[in-house]
């Protein structure tokens, strides 16, 4: 019996992922390409220069830098912010894991999920406001 | 060329990458990049940041397609995320320090060993299922879908796969892929899994790897909006086509005329790395 709920609970929470992980995608390429769009009727003449490696300026390096141009309604925050919604997309199941495991009551795999979470978030800290 | 035809150029490259890439199973990424930095002249650091952020999209994507279906195992994969995620973590900080050349070279090995590794016949394991002490302890034991039924899985030597995915990390922070290939090692041959559950699984993590390497490159500037954008869209709807068509299609002559293509990139990215041109 107990294990006959644990199936269903598991099946409930994989509707859940799913729907979370097509939003997510859907979403952040919505917004990706519309900040295309912004940015090629802008700038779509100039020459491209990727030859070369400079590095991104630092307004698309870091949060609150996307969150400026954003609200300027600059192209390449635009599409910044989407990739940004995508790198959330995993992030945000791994932490919707980690409440399901919860509810769940299965303590080990809510350590598991918490470390994994501990990493991506370590990882993204550098993304600093 | 202005950046409207070049923006054009790269968004059918990565749509036919991404065509490509989900027929044979190789993943958009792999090919993308030897096409960016050989055929468009794009400089290598810019082109796995691109190609990382097309990875967390088309495998999210197809994840959420999966995991419906009951193939993917959701404590694997969140198990061994631990080693890819940190795995990662120090591909992506080691590509920021080591020269572009070596990346070149080592991405050039991996693609070979990809094609080949994508060229061979893939083993299922079923049945005879002798549950492991730690995969039990770890309640990685389960069953999935099949036309006879729900069937049974034991997962084997938790500890060599657990090893294995974290290289697969450092592969994917390195070189900005999704590494399919190393995680099939690990989870149908090592871990002994079914075909469909390691495949669906592998898929499943490859979103969660990426974005951890994705928050390095993101903040030291390798990630551009510009050549990110129609790297992104092309290689999802690409690979969207791509399973759209895979029924049909006759795959096995496929695999055969894109193992040689992807050969010859892949000695093309190693001659340019030794020859310092990239």
């Amino acid at each position: 019996m107990g294990e006959q709920t644990r199936q269903w609970t598991d099946q409930v929470v994989e509707e859940w992922i799913g729907t979370l992980l097509r939003v997510g995608v859907t979403l952040a390429a919505a917004v990706v390409l519309f900040g295309g769009g912004v940015y090629l009727g802008r700038h779509g003449y100039a020459a491209p220069q990727y030859h070369v490696f400079v590095g991104e300026p630092t307004d698309l390096r870091t949060l609150s830098g996307i969150i400026k141009d954003v609200l300027a309604f600059r192209g390449r925050g635009l599409i910044q912010l989407g990739l940004l919604l995508l790198i959330a997309t995993p992030v945000a199941r791994v932490a919707f894991s980690a409440v399901a495991f919860a509810f769940e009551r299965d303590w080990l795999y809510v350590v598991v999920t918490l470390i994994v979470l501990a990493i991506l978030t370590y990882s993204l800290a550098g993304v600093h406001m | 060329m202005n950046i409207l035809e070049f923006t054009f150029l790269v968004w059918v490259s990565s749509l036919l990458a991404g065509f490509v890439g989900s027929l044979t199973g190789l993943g958009g990424g792999i090919i993308i990049t030897p096409v960016l930095t050989l055929a468009l002249g794009v400089d290598i650091r810019y082109a796995v940041g691109a190609t990382l952020v097309s990875v967390i999209a088309t495998s999210s994507g197809a994840a959420a397609a999966y995991v419906r279906e009951g193939f993917s195992n959701i404590r694997i994969g969140m198990f061994l995320e631990i080693a890819t995620t940190l795995g990662a973590l120090g591909g992506a900080l080691l590509a920021t320090k080591i020269p572009t050349g070596a990346i070149s070279i080592i991405f050039g090995l991996v693609l070979l060993y990809s094609a080949y590794a994508s060229s061979r016949p893939r083993h299922g394991h079923l049945g005879d299922c002798r549950p492991n002490p730690l995969a039990t302890k770890l309640k990685m034991n389960s069953t999935y879908p099949t036309p006879n039924g729900l069937m049974g899985y034991c997962p084997q030597a938790v500890p060599s796969g657990f090893s294995l995915m974290f290289g697969a990390g450092v592969l994917s922070g390195l070189l900005g892929i999704g590494s399919g290939a190393v995680k099939v090692i690990a989870m149908d041959q090592v871990m002994r899994l079914p075909f469909k559950v390691s495949t669906t699984t592998s898929n499943f993590m490859i979103g969660v790897t990426a974005a951890a390497s994705a928050g390095v490159y993101l903040s030291r500037g390798y990630i551009d909006p510009g050549l990110a954008m129609p790297v992104m869209l092309g290689v999802v709807a690409g690979s969207l086509i791509g399973a759209r068509v895979l029924t049909q299609a006759k795959t096995k002559w496929l695999r055969l005329v894109f193992g040689l293509v992807i050969s010859v990139m892949a000695f093309e990215m190693i001659y340019h790395g030794l020859s310092g041109r990239l």
